[in-house]
């Protein structure tokens, strides 16, 4: 105190102190705002939803909408589940995820391979402005590329095809970023030995950076868990368990637009909207905590 | 400079007149010719830049990795050309260890140790592969360190211990030539003086090569000295004699702390 007193006088140093509570007092509160919607979002769905959150809620299809209305009607539970939109979100979901993966890693490797090539550059753009394209225009493309010409009529093939579309820049960019990470001595240890390069990229780089492709194929797959819009050119909605592929299907975001349109069934938007936000909160959760292990 | 290059009789590696330029205008090393003496440590020492590391990757080809990397001349290893080698014998011939230890991070420290043969898909009986890697972990001191926690990650290492590792996984495919590229420069004091010790030893079995910008390392372990200055081997010769009284003025401006 007698130190600081001496160079720059109590008041000066008394002046540092409230500026400094200030700022701190400032940087809490609006942390906390941002956090807050979060918040908010999961206390509206929890309140408005946890009444419908039971077994047949993930076991039985969704209800027609007479049912729900004399069920509304006597104020009960809405009787049924989301069993078709669970299902259909799981399929199509992994349906998209064996067309998206592989080829999503390939050109991921590719680009690490080529980094500076002049083509690998035009692929890089190209992927990127993929990754900014709407999603509706994914599905209408998806639409003309499959309901109309493939499988004659809206599918599940169709929505996964769209939803591979958006999932492939994210598991692309990840893939490169996380194998330009991996350090470049490692891959000489293996050239050093005599090792054949697309061995190493196999046998080292791959291993070595596989959490780091997990994390990117999960947040991917976060990504186009609730979407909607393509959906709707390609899946259409069913109100049945479809597993065939080349039959329109539910999906969770979906059910909840058709929810939104039946005045009768809104009590259901919420325990959907509520499982879907959990499923995307477990998603990153899980590669978060990849990251964590890997560091 | 020729009559000390005699000296080196029947060597197990030959550079003849090797150039390496990693673009046109400017070559990193120049027209370098020497032999290198079958179990001594022979040393390549220069102020940071001088190519010596560029030199000692050419060696067993590293430089093959990367396509704008130029190469001219000759390197022979027990008489046959290098560059008509694949690049698997060569490599499986004359091992390298780098400056950072770098053992596979996916890998335990049992088979960091064969990695060489893991990864080339050359398949061993358990038998052979245990030996291969007790004899290897014994000849770097680390067997009775690691002895039991073998599946262990061989990043869970002290970074010593890594390094000796990475030495270990070298000597599996029981090379004739370690080339070494500042091996201690990322270690603390008391690892370099085991790595150190360490090469004192293999030199029993193995032909010994290693880049240093550490002067006081060069004296301490090496038989033979080289100084490059600017891409050009200046002076090469014994140790001893390089110390007591080098030929060439830079050589003894270096070494004497003019310039560093």
């Amino acid at each position: 105190m007698a130190f600081a007193k001496q160079i720059s006088g109590e008041g000066a140093l008394k002046r540092r102190v409230v500026k400094n509570r200030l700022f701190a007092g400032s940087v809490i509160f609006f942390s906390m705002l941002t956090i807050s919607p979060i918040l908010l979002i999961v206390y509206k769905l929890v309140a408005k939803g946890y009444r419908q959150i039971n077994i047949d809620f993930f076991t039985k299809k969704a209800p027609d909408t007479y049912e729900a209305m004399v069920a509304v009607g006597a104020g009960e539970v809405i009787p049924g589940g989301i069993l078709n939109g669970i299902a259909g979100t799981l399929y199509m979901v992994f349906i998209a995820s064996l067309i998206a993966i592989p080829v999503g890693l390939l050109i991921g490797i590719f680009l690490y391979d080529q980094q500076s090539k002049r083509y690998a550059g035009v692929v890089r753009d190209v992927v990127d402005i993929l990754q900014g394209v709407p999603s509706i225009v994914l599905g209408l493309i998806a639409y003309f590329w499959v309901v109309k010409n493939i499988t004659n009529g809206f599918s599940a093939l169709a929505g996964s095809t769209a939803l591979a579309i958006m999932m492939m820049p994210l598991i692309i960019r990840s893939t490169e970023e996380t194998l330009k990470m991996i350090p470049e001595t490692i891959i000489e240890a293996g050239f050093a030995l005599g090792v054949p390069y697309h061995k190493i990229i196999l046998r080292v780089l791959i291993p070595s950076g596989f959490s780091g492709l997990l994390t990117g194929i999960l947040l991917a797959i976060s990504r186009i868990i609730g979407e909607t819009a393509p959906l709707m050119l390609t899946a259409l909605g069913s109100m049945q368990v479809n597993f065939q592929i080349d039959k329109p299907t539910s999906a969770i975001p979906l059910l909840i637009w058709e929810f939104y349109n039946d005045p009768n069934m809104v009590d259901l938007i919420w325990s959907s909207s509520l499982l879907l936000m959990m499923m995307v909160l477990l998603l990153n959760l899980l590669s978060r905590q990849i990251i964590a292990r890997r560091s | 400079m020729s009559e000390l290059i005699k000296q080196i009789s029947d060597p197990v590696l030959e550079i003849r007149d090797l150039s390496v330029s990693y673009n046109k205008d400017k070559s990193a090393v120049t027209a370098v010719s020497a032999g290198i003496k079958k179990n001594r440590v022979t040393a390549i020492m220069g102020p940071s830049g001088c190519g010596k590391s560029t030199l000692l990757r050419a060696i067993n080809r590293m430089h093959d990795l990367y396509p704008n990397v130029e190469t001219v001349g000759d390197i022979f290893l027990n008489g046959e050309d290098t560059a008509d080698m694949s690049t698997m014998m060569l490599r499986r011939k004359i091992g390298m260890v780098f400056q950072r230890p770098n053992p596979f991070p996916t890998m335990s420290i049992h088979d960091n140790v064969i990695a060489g043969y893991k990864l080339n898909g050359i398949r061993l009986q358990k038998s052979d592969k245990n030996d291969i890697v007790e004899k290897s972990l014994r000849d770097v001191a680390l067997w009775d360190e690691v002895k039991d926690s073998l599946i262990k990650k061989g990043t869970f290492l002290s970074g010593g211990q890594q390094q000796r590792l990475c030495i270990a996984r070298a000597l599996a495919f029981k090379p004739d030539v370690i080339l070494l590229d500042e091996p201690t420069s990322a270690l603390d004091p008391v690892a370099t003086k085991k790595v150190e010790e360490l090469l004192m030893q293999l030199k029993k079995d193995y032909t010994i090569v290693m880049v240093t910008h550490n002067m006081a390392q060069a004296a301490r372990i090496s038989d033979f000295s080289m100084f490059m200055y600017l891409g050009e081997l200046i002076e090469y010769g014994k140790t001893k004699d390089m110390f007591i009284k080098p030929i060439d003025t830079r050589t003894e401006e270096y070494l004497t702390g003019k310039f560093s």
